[in-house]
């Protein structure tokens, strides 16, 4: 502090200071307190605001149960909450899409560490980069238009005789994780490469002459190494999985629930902006639960995660 | 078995590029079909009546005066304010300097929705209403972050020696600033800028919550795409690909341009330090 106005004098620190607050307090800060606070207060007509009836209260939490449906958990069958039902199907298809797309970018990201040629690497970035630059709405749509009944994908796979009858691939969650997968999976390449790309090859050289198999040096050396490039893009991904609202609401159906479509019917459609706070809330607390989670897990910081 | 590995890999790396670009071909491709439904099986000939129909669409008009006016309040919000944090951040050591950078980095973390919704909720009590100016505020709070790590990656490269030798010769503070951090920042100025410009213009999330009733892009296709759609979606689609590929290579031709001169320039400079010895 004192070395930037020995630096910058009084006046410019002062207004490095406040762009600072403005940023974290205001814009930050304080809306998360009042998304706090409004959560516990009932959704009320505005003459009844502020009078004897807007109290505290868990109630709007107590809303994500009510109603029964059965649900299957590793087999058993039990009664849940729809809206229960929803949040943990969108946590558990967020790891399922985190899982994929690890699967499909640790061969990439080997691949573009250790084998290809550096000479060729920055094209190969600049094609990898082309979808980042598309919204994904666009990318979302693109799905929609291939998996559509009478879609390209469909009319191939009858070509090639692969099926007989068209798929219908919109319905339940399949495309829901397709989208999410496409969206997203460069938010594992880019911290995996990261990761591996600062491993010496000679340790990979060293285990091959020692005998070791290829699995075992992927085991042993590169998987150990690449940790915080892991722990970095399954946050991502699974942080941008389980909070993206488009994705859901173009790839799904109606069998399909997205948590953040839940949020979204409460605040736009019924317009009940206490419970869709409370609902958000939970989201972030669950989220951050998750982030906490994997950087104990894999020992990284956030300072890791960020890169 | 070494030859045969790195084939598969090479053919696996191809089979992600397709897998990658091909989408976004289908998607180009369907605008040019003369089909009322957005796809490009079956292909019923050649037509460019969605471009004429999409420049007739006087709402994607208007949602994209929207987008790029909003896109460019966060520009002019968020590189201001994340360059300050990132200077405030790199003065400081110790806790306090976790706990800051903890909390600047955080809102990228956060879902979209989220902080749509806070940001509603926030200014609603002050009775500002919905509008693009909440989505603005809203976008720059963790648009600001990425702004942020840009500026303090670029902040460790400083020789902040320069700085007290222009003060020791008398430079005033506003002199150091503007003569010699800022010209050392702006390769990560520029940078920021353009992160935070195509982040705004992708932005939904945050967006849905505190437009109010203003169209952006993405929400406009959003909303078409969720009620009947005409491939005038796909033609818009195909443009703004374009649009955006036209820059990002312009960016990567331009940023190569820069490193071969950078690196031109050290030889030179090693030459005449060579020459100097012998």
């Amino acid at each position: 502090m004192d070395d930037l106005l020995r630096r910058y004098g009084r006046g410019l620190t002062w207004g490095f200071v406040g762009l600072t607050f403005f940023w974290l307090v205001i814009l930050v800060i304080l809306p998360d307190f009042k998304l706090l606070e409004s959560s516990f207060r009932p959704y009320l007509p505005v003459v009844d605001v502020g009078g004897p009836k807007d109290t505290y209260s868990i109630n709007n939490y107590l809303r994500i149960f009510g109603g029964e449906v059965p649900m299957s958990i590793f087999g058993f069958e039990v009664l849940i909450s729809p809206r229960v039902k929803v949040l943990l199907y969108t946590l558990w298809y967020s790891g399922v899409v985190t899982l994929v797309t690890f699967l499909l970018a640790y061969p990439l990201a080997y691949y573009l560490a250790k084998i290809v040629s550096p000479k060729s690497l920055p094209t190969l970035f600049l094609l990898l980069f082309v979808p980042l630059w598309v919204s994904e709405v666009l990318r979302s749509f693109a799905w929609w238009i291939i998996l559509a009944l009478k879609g390209p994908l469909n009319a191939v796979l009858i070509a090639l005789g692969i099926i007989d009858t068209e798929i219908r691939w919109i319905s339940g969650y399949s495309p829901v994780i397709i989208g999410l997968v496409y969206t997203y999976v460069l938010f594992m390449v880019f911290p995996l490469y990261n990761a591996m790309q600062s491993l010496d090859s000679n340790q990979i050289e060293a285990a091959d002459d020692l005998g070791a198999p290829w699995w075992r040096i992927h085991w042993r050396v590169i998987l150990p190494h690449s940790k915080p490039g892991i722990a970095s893009g399954a946050v991502m991904v699974f942080m941008l999985s389980a909070g993206s609202l488009l994705v859901p609401a173009i790839m799904g159906s109606t069998t399909s629930g997205w948590f953040t479509q839940t949020i979204q019917g409460i605040m736009l459609e019924e317009q009940d902006w206490n419970t869709g706070a409370a609902f958000a809330f939970m989201l972030l607390t669950i989220c951050t639960l998750v982030v906490t989670l994997a950087m104990w897990v894999f020992k990284v910081k956030l300072s890791d995660i960020a890169k | 078995m070494q030859k045969y590995s790195r084939i598969l890999f090479h053919v696996y790396m191809g089979a992600f590029l397709i897998y990658l670009l091909l989408p976004l071909l289908v998607m180009g491709g369907a605008a040019f079909n003369d089909s009322k439904l957005p796809t490009i099986i079956p292909w019923k000939g050649f037509t460019d009546q969605w471009f004429i129909a999409m420049w007739n669409d006087n709402r994607i008009w208007i949602a994209l005066r929207n987008t790029v006016l909003v896109a460019i309040a966060v520009v002019i919000i968020a590189v201001p304010v994340g360059t300050a944090g990132a200077i405030l951040v790199n003065s400081i050591n110790g806790r306090v300097r976790s706990i800051l950078y903890g909390m600047m980095v955080a809102p990228i973390l956060v879902p979209g929705v989220v902080i749509g919704i806070s940001t509603l909720l926030f200014w609603n009590q002050f009775s500002v209403g919905s509008g693009l100016h909440l989505s603005v505020l809203g976008q720059v709070s963790y648009i600001a972050s990425f702004v942020m790590l840009l500026v303090l990656a670029r902040l460790q490269s400083f020789d902040q020696g320069l700085e007290e030798a222009a003060l020791d010769l008398g430079a005033t503070h506003a002199q150091v600033m503007r003569r010699i951090l800022l010209p050392h920042l702006y390769p990560a100025l520029g940078a920021g800028a353009a992160i935070s410009f195509f982040q705004s213009i992708e932005n939904f999330n945050v967006t849905l919550f505190t437009r109010g009733g203003a169209d952006t892009l993405t929400v406009y296709v959003f909303s078409k795409v969720r009620s009947g759609i005409t491939p005038t979606i796909n033609a818009l689609a195909l443009l703004l690909i374009l649009f955006t590929l036209g820059i990002a290579i312009w960016y990567e031709v331009s940023r190569r341009r820069r490193a071969r001169i950078e690196a031109a320039r050290e030889a030179e400079g090693r030459r005449a330090e060579d020459a100097e010895l012998a």
